[in-house]
């Protein structure tokens, strides 16, 4: 059933599904301790940010390695607000000898100007490093390795502005958000609620976005670009604005994690972070949605059991994870549940000799849908694979 | 009113050095079917590609509608001006369905914000069943462009073409690697295009060409070498040299056939 | 930089203490940089160019190219006298580095071909596999390889201008890398194989050529390029299971500059971004200087999209 959940487009018993969903997360506070909520708070809020990476590399087919920026932009923004609730000047200033506050930090004390930002700011900054980029036609993997190298010249950017950003050890040691403690009970409670909601927003505009007409654009932005110029549309402002709604997500996601965790540094922005978020979207099944939103629960989840049970060992699961998904279940979670069933019916002695599931089971969803206009997503996936290889052979 | 729906003079084309294209002038007017042949390399295709904008000149003027300066417009603009392009090897976007495709030709709305809040018109999905009529593909507009045989590929990119109702199409081997029988659908479909719009043609498919009373064209070298009837250009002694005298109508030519 | 500063470039003095005399020094230290770029760039730029696999685990390899050139340094110091020992390290290291990628494509790069998405994804796994291999075997910590006495001291130009003899070393090594490199693929029937792969696979196929050998041989080859660059990086500071992300990420500026699969393209690239770190980052800050090294590219990609050498095509799709 995991794969009708996740990849398929929202059906009646779908939204049910989803709806059972968010009912979990709505009650899981009623189990956890203040520590466990917070984490899966965490987790969350990176689901939020996978869904915008989907958007952009499941769809469009774009893939950034760099979104761990995006991400932290956004931390940084609503950290620099948490920071100024208690402290006039933030101790790194003080530290590195600075004795005012830079004008910039100056408006971060609202947090009705804090909060615009986190989305801001990164949008803003992906419309910068994008419009060049795209518009000089730089494309599938030099996109991904220059955004890559951005997240390395961003995170030695923070590091070296210890005064403005505190260096290398960020920022942390929070108080309070909007003039509320974050240990006044209930507070916990709020921004986990507030995660939820966000991810349940963030998943609903995505699903609904990808069955307009802009999700069709994408979805042949990723197949022919070129073809596409030819009928009139312009890829490149698809493109940028794709990028930008992205790094705003990002942003959002980063300003939610920041006060569930209590710190920010320029490690969070480098390129492990990057990757490991487009390996959350893989994980869950790029194109899904909700399967990227998953993936990045599951994967972080795993991170958190293996590295608590097994520090020596975590690096080979997790490098193993990368490996395996990418050999074993290109479509990630999503389409697990199909190659399973394959599977099952390949089995000798089955039923399934029958050739009419025979047939189906190497690419099922390639046979034609009996509702092909609303068919997006599950039409999405099997032809990513062949379209991607010609495309980048043929340079 | 104008006559002229496409004025090229004096178009240069040079890739590193080497001349594609060497002071082509091609007028096509109003309701026109034009053919351009000429062997491989003559530069085709690249004009095909400067009309379109997919290539620059380093020379020359491109007018469209007599007042236009094509080379001052990026490809997708010249696309909404009313230029669509058929190209060589099918290119259809292979994970959406023939309907999707069709419908992504038919209304291009101008931006990502557009797009989000289009709704798709009955005028538009009217125009989409009349043209996958025509081209027989309306029983499959729910199936996925990349399930369809290579002649169904054509055939859906020649309708998204039509679809955008363009003022000048520019058609590249549209027969090339079909069967005698899509051949002939191909033709007809042509003809139907041809009786409202210009028209024009690059083949190799001498005999294809040769089906059709209208103007053609021949390049070689990157030179309009001759411009006329089928039946004057046959009879013309540098054409039959170059290019008829080798071996005609084998509309297969393998080294031509590596667009995407 | 920052990583090479700290760990690998401890005895590059910096642009800050220049003066005449060591501005010649100062070219000719970035120049040893970007002899080790371009060895490690060389074999990203073939591998993708044949197979379209983007290799994240490259740095690997030059990292394991320099634990080899380790183990050598322990195990051989005293047998073999008087530094040959390197020599034998640097071959070593080719061998060990070429064999484990020849493995590497077999069991893992193969299935990636033409995914280059799904490559940088697995092999990035790879790599940290790889690293927290090299941590359980060698430690966490740094190990330093001893600099061979012949490799010590240096050549005296005037007064005060010394070249160090383990920089001249490694620029030595890089032109012997890639002239070796450009004697294989034009003058050899493997190279001229590798070369009509890389230009059209399909046709190659069907022409009798054993794609999937030339792949395995290529890949072989890169990787081996990259121990080399390994070895000789152990010239310039500490070894640790960190040693290949210190160079991974301007190798891929090199290649992106350069243009994939062409040498004279990354020769370019690599003498570029080597001079131009400790440049930017003298006249600016060392962080703000990869900011602008960035920004740079990027506006160099402006122009030349496609690096400095343009293929054209007529491929609608897949400019790159």
């Amino acid at each position: 059933m995991l794969d009708k959940l996740i990849a398929g487009p929202p059906s009646r018993r779908q939204y049910i599904a989803y709806g059972l969903m968010v009912g979990v997360l709505l009650v899981l506070p009623l189990f956890l301790s203040d520590f466990r909520l917070a984490l899966v708070g965490k987790y969350l809020a990176f689901a939020v940010a996978a869904v915008g990476l989907d958007l952009l590399w499941g769809y469009a087919g774009v893939l950034s390695l760099g979104h761990a920026v995006f991400f932290s932009l956004g931390a940084y923004s609503m950290a620099m607000h948490m920071k100024l609730q208690s402290e006039a000047l933030p101790d790194f200033m003080v530290w590195s000898g600075l004795e005012q506050l830079p004008w910039f930090w100056e408006p971060f004390r609202h947090f009705a100007f804090a909060l615009p930002m986190a989305v801001v700011i990164p949008a803003v900054f992906a419309i910068i490093i994008g419009y060049p980029t795209f518009r000089s036609g730089i494309r599938g993997v030099y996109f991904s390795i220059l955004t890559q190298a951005m997240a390395l010249a961003m995170s030695i950017l923070f590091i070296g502005q210890q005064p403005y950003t505190g260096g290398t050890n960020g920022m942390t040691n929070f108080q309070s958000l909007a003039g509320i403690s974050l240990y006044k009970s209930g507070m916990r409670l709020g921004l986990y609620l507030a995660t939820v909601v966000t991810l349940v927003g963030v998943v609903a505009l995505a699903l609904w976005l990808v069955k307009t007409r802009t999700g069709t654009v994408l979805m042949a932005i990723r197949d022919g670009e070129n073809r596409l110029r030819f009928l009139g549309y312009n890829p490149v402002r698809y493109k940028l604005a794709t990028f930008a709604l992205s790094a705003g997500i990002a942003g959002l996601a980063g300003a939610l994690f920041v006060p569930q965790v209590g710190i920010i540094s320029p490690s969070s922005m480098s390129i492990l972070p990057s990757v490991e978020m487009a390996i959350w979207v893989a994980v869950g099944g790029r194109g899904t949605i909700v399967g990227a939103a998953a993936g990045a629960v599951v994967v972080n989840w795993a991170k958190t059991v293996f590295s608590e049970s097994l520090p020596e060992a975590w690096l080979y699961v997790f490098g193993g994870l990368f490996i395996g998904v990418v050999l074993l279940f290109p479509r990630g979670l999503a389409g697990i549940a199909d190659q399973l069933r394959a599977l099952w019916r390949t089995l000798p002695g089955r039923p399934a000799h029958a050739p009419q599931p025979q047939q189906r089971a190497p690419e099922p969803a390639r046979s034609p849908a009996a509702d092909g206009s609303r068919n997006h997503a599950s039409l999405a996936l099997p032809v990513v694979e062949p379209v991607a290889a010609t495309a980048e052979r043929e340079s | 009113m104008y006559y002229d729906i496409l004025y090229a003079e004096g178009v240069t084309v040079d890739f590193d050095g080497f001349r594609a294209l060497d002071q082509v002038n091609l007028i096509v007017r109003k309701g026109e079917l034009r053919f351009l042949i000429g062997p491989n390399g003559a530069g085709k295709t690249t004009l095909l590609d400067v009309i379109c904008g997919k290539v620059k000149p380093i020379e020359g003027r491109v007018q469209f509608a007599n007042e236009i300066d094509l080379l001052a417009h990026d490809q997708h603009a010249i696309a909404r001006l009313g230029i669509s392009r058929k190209f060589q090897a099918p290119s259809v976007f292979d994970s959406l369905t023939v309907h999707q495709n069709m419908a992504l030709a038919a209304e291009v709305p101008s931006g990502f914000l557009a797009a989000a809040f289009h709704r798709e018109g009955g005028a538009a999905r009217r125009r989409i069943d009349e043209v996958l009529d025509m081209v027989g593909l309306a029983g499959r507009r729910g199936e996925v462009a990349g399930a369809l045989a290579h002649g169904e590929k054509q055939w859906l990119e020649l309708s998204m073409a039509i679809v955008q109702d363009p003022e000048l199409l520019l058609v590249d081997e549209p027969v090339a690697g079909m069967t005698a029988g899509e051949r002939e659908r191909t033709g007809a479909i042509l003809e139907a295009i041809a009786r409202e719009r210009s028209v024009v043609v690059v083949e190799h498919d001498m005999q294809f060409v040769s089906r059709f009373s209208s103007t053609v064209t021949v390049l070689h070298a990157g030179r309009v070498i001759c411009e006329g009837d089928f039946a004057t250009i046959k009879q013309d002694p540098t054409v039959i040299d170059v290019y008829l005298g080798r071996e005609p109508g084998d509309g297969n030519e393998p080294g031509d056939g590596n667009a995407a | 930089m920052r990583g090479l500063r700290s760990r690998c470039l401890t005895n590059l003095p910096t642009w800050s203490d220049m003066s005449l005399t060591t501005t010649a020094m100062q070219i000719f230290n970035s120049l040893s940089i970007s002899s080790v770029l371009l060895m490690v760039a060389l074999g990203l730029s073939i591998t993708f160019g044949i197979m379209r696999v983007i290799n994240f685990a490259h740095g690997e390899f030059v990292m394991i190219g320099a634990y080899v050139t380790f183990l050598t340094d322990r195990l051989l110091y005293d047998a073999l006298g008087g530094g040959t020992w390197f020599l034998v390290a640097l071959l070593a290291a080719f061998v060990v580095t070429a064999a484990i990628g020849y493995l590497t494509e077999r069991s893992l790069i193969r299935f990636l071909y033409g995914r280059p998405f799904e490559s940088i994804l697995a092999t990035w796994g790879l790599s940290l596999v790889l690293q927290q291999l090299a941590r359980n075997i060698f430690g966490a910590s740094n190990v330093e390889v001893r600099t061979p006495a012949w490799l010590q001291g240096g050549l005296a130009l005037a007064d005060g201008i010394q070249l160090p003899a383990n920089r001249l070393f490694i620029i030595a090594v890089a032109v012997l890398c890639v002239w070796g490199t450009y004697l294989f693929l034009n003058r050899t029937g493997a190279g001229r194989s590798m070369r009509a792969v890389m230009q059209n696979r399909s046709m190659a196929g069907a022409m009798g050529i054993n794609t999937a050998a030339v792949d395995a041989r290529t890949f072989a080859l890169g990787s081996g390029l990259a121990g080399v660059a390994g070895c000789v990086v152990s010239l310039l500071g500490s070894v640790g299971p960190a040693t290949g992300q210190n160079w991974i990420i301007d190798s891929f500026m090199v290649v992106v500059l350069g243009g994939v699969g062409s040498i004279a393209g990354a020769v370019a690239g690599a003498v570029l971004i080597g001079a131009a770190s400790p440049l930017f980052e003298f006249i600016t800050t060392s962080s703000m200087g990869k900011v602008i090294i960035f920004a740079l590219i990027v506006v160099f990609l402006q122009f030349r999209p496609a690096g400095f050498l343009v293929q054209r095509t007529r491929a609608l799709e897949g400019q790159h």
